[in-house]
């Protein structure tokens, strides 16, 4: 069987010493004092097959990082081994080796040459470099004067310069304006289409369902799942989900950074859900969700409104809504009294990830008599998986049809 | 140990334009340029000369040049500065660099092979501009500068080896870094380089023949001042010492530059 890739049972652990002299020591062969294990790879095993894009997702602290420096070779495994059949091109971390002081034209040679290129082969694919970039005239001039996403862009060049066997994307690929993003995004797809194997790495879910065929999904430093971007995608979000019903129960204790108000009343559980009573983070765009929020009275209130408000990534109110405006407004609250809310909507709002803000407060608004706000109390993401592709924050259930007039 | 000898080679041209990208980046943005590098030891030859001329001009022996003092300053100046260069660049060498060898996959030697390739293009710019110097003081060292090259190479190893072995352990203990700075101050004075070792008691003299340093810039100051090969006894010891220490070095390299990349 062919392969591109092979990670053939590679586990990594970093020994912290109670003083650095006794690893010193430990290399003479005299052990001395604790050595404390932390093992971040657990006989880790995968390969990929020539051509094949697989995405390689898990929560943070996973083990990620240290397993693509293991496969590019910064790293030496503690065990296992890694075999590669060709040349790896990693994409981890953009401008890495730059001199601010040469020009972007001298920092080729120098990024490349650092990247094991020939200066003869450099000279080959400047010029491609120099058009990809789109730099212009400020190829020409030190790179100290480049906006950060001009030095990403040089950057991506000179890293996507040939195109390599392997290529391994990390989360590198988020900066830089929207543009570069999708025509970065453009010469990857067209790596992988003439036959390059990629290993893709992103908390970005449509980016792997998209481009990748299969997924693997690294847990704890173990391989938890390997199989269809979907399945183990699905997989992933319910880890998530329940990663998020910790935070949930922490809730109350979260601190007073997010938190604001008089402490008349506190929330004490706040979650969405699905039809079907599940506890939800990623949610299917105009897919039906149930907000549910608990709070509880530590003062006699007069009267209590429950408000909640979506907000987008970028901060902008995309719905918001109180009980005052449905009108249910409790009136002689008791101090100790427990309530709970439950809001139903269908989601039909775009992808993206969006933050639900709380908000209990006295009848007049919250800027009066404000009891308890809590931004951010919930995040959840939206993922088209059923709809037609659309953009937007709203998603609007469009129906059409095209019909086609015949002059006879 | 071969393997990265073969990588090395290879990389060859990326360090030779890292070399003058590092020059040219230093000189490029100053007006004096590249003057900056010969004139910071000059100007300590200038100040020892001045200060300490009345005391130890006389004192040189057998010798009638009244620059006698400055040019012995020089001499062993232009040792002392590529020894002191190397080491403590070496020292932060993987520390500064930490970023790069966690991210990239590149030949790890060729950090010190720029690093020391940089210090001898300094070194080489100083020697140059002490010769025109000595030219116009009528004193150039005639046959005996064959020498020079076998001492610079001699002293090029005794530094790398101390540099990197120091380099290595000082990613893990942080101290080594600090304390090699002091012991580099200690270490200029406990070189005859502003004094002559005629001038001490039996007893020191022989303690001062512990430094590996003291051969090598005796060597110097034979060729340059006294036009003379150095005394090759003298040598063995420092030899010694190179040897050594670039066995340690490179020990030290294959157990730990892994465990470097972990730690950085």
């Amino acid at each position: 069987m062919s392969w591109a890739l092979k990670v053939d049972s590679v586990s990594k652990s970093f020994l912290r010493y109670r003083r650095e002299s006794h690893r010193v020591l430990a290399w003479l062969g005299i052990r001395l004092g604790s050595v404390q294990q932390t093992q971040v790879l657990h006989d880790v095993t995968f390969a990929l097959e020539p051509g094949e894009a697989v995405g390689l997702i898990g929560l943070n602290g996973a083990g990620k990082s240290t397993l693509l420096k293991i496969i590019t070779g910064t790293l030496k495994p503690s065990a296992g081994q890694v075999a590669v059949n060709g040349r790896v091109a990693a994409i981890l971390e953009l401008g890495m080796g730059f001199n601010p002081e040469l020009t972007g034209r001298q920092n080729v040679y120098h990024v490349a040459g650092l990247m094991g290129y020939a200066h003869a082969q450099i000279e080959g694919f400047i010029d491609e470099v120099h058009a990809f970039s789109e730099l212009g005239d400020y190829f020409d001039q030190p790179v100290r004067v480049y906006s950060s996403g001009m030095q990403m862009r040089l950057a991506f060049s000179i890293a996507t310069a040939e195109r390599p066997e392997i290529l391994i994307v990390d989360e590198a690929l988020s900066v830089g304006d929207a543009y570069f993003q999708h025509k970065s995004f453009d010469r990857i797809r067209q790596f992988a289409r003439e036959g390059t194997t990629l290993l893709l790495v992103s908390h970005d879910k449509q980016a792997i369902q998209s481009i990748c065929t299969r997924a693997i999904l690294l847990d704890h430093g173990r391989v938890a799942m390997e199989g269809a971007p979907d399945a183990v995608m699905d997989f992933y979000n319910a880890m998530l989900a329940d990663h998020q019903d910790q935070q949930i129960a922490e809730l109350p204790g979260h601190g007073g950074a997010l938190l604001s108000g008089t402490g008349e009343a506190t929330f004490t559980e706040a979650a969405l859900h699905d039809a079907r009573g599940q506890a939800l983070e990623v949610v299917d765009v105009g897919q039906s969700v149930e907000l549910r929020v608990s709070a509880r009275c530590v003062a006699a209130l007069p009267d209590l409104v429950l408000g909640f408000l979506i907000k987008d990534r970028y901060g902008q109110d995309v719905f918001g809504t109180n009980t005052r405006q449905l009108g249910q407004v409790r009136y002689e609250v008791p101090a100790g009294e427990a309530l709970s809310w439950r809001f139903r909507f269908p989601a039909n709002i775009g992808p993206g990830t969006y933050s639900i803000t709380l908000a209990l407060h006295s009848h007049a608004g919250h800027i009066e008599r404000n009891y308890a706000w809590q931004e951010r109390a919930l995040m959840f993401e939206i993922v088209n998986r059923s709809q037609h592709e659309f953009s937007g924050v709203a998603w609007l259930k469009v129906e059409s049809e095209c019909e086609t007039h015949h002059e006879c | 140990m071969n393997q990265q000898l073969g990588e090395l080679w290879r990389a060859r041209h990326f360090i030779r334009t890292s070399i003058r990208n590092e020059f040219v980046s230093r000189v490029v943005r100053s007006r004096l340029g590249f003057l900056w590098i010969v004139l910071y030891p000059l100007a300590q030859v200038a100040i020892y000369a001045f200060v300490l001329s009345i005391v130890m001009a006389a004192k040189l022996p057998g010798l009638t040049t009244a620059y006698a003092y400055p040019i012995y300053l020089t001499a062993g100046i232009l040792a002392w500065s590529l020894f002191a260069e190397i080491v403590s660049r070496s020292l932060n060498l993987y520390i500064e660099n930490g970023n790069l060898l966690k991210k990239v996959v590149f030949p790890k030697l060729a950090l010190p092979a720029i690093m020391t390739g940089s210090a001898l293009l300094n070194n080489l710019l100083l020697l140059a501009a002490v010769l025109v110097i000595f030219a116009f003081l009528g004193h150039l060292p005639g046959a005996a500068i064959v020498w020079l090259p076998i001492l610079m190479a001699l002293l090029l190893v005794l530094a790398l080896g101390v540099g990197l072995l120091l380099g290595l352990l000082n990613v893990f203990i942080r101290d080594i870094g600090q304390i090699v700075s002091i012991v580099l101050q200690f270490g200029f004075w406990l070189t005859p380089i502003v004094y002559n070792l005629e001038l001490l008691s039996e007893r020191y003299r022989h303690l001062l023949y512990l430094n590996p340093l003291t051969g090598i810039v005796q060597g110097y100051q034979d060729v340059l001042l006294y036009r003379q090969a150095p005394d090759l006894g003298v040598l063995i010891y420092p030899a010694t010492c190179a040897a050594v220490s670039v066995v340690l070095a490179v020990w030290v390299y294959r157990r730990g530059i892994d465990d470097v990349v972990d730690v950085l």
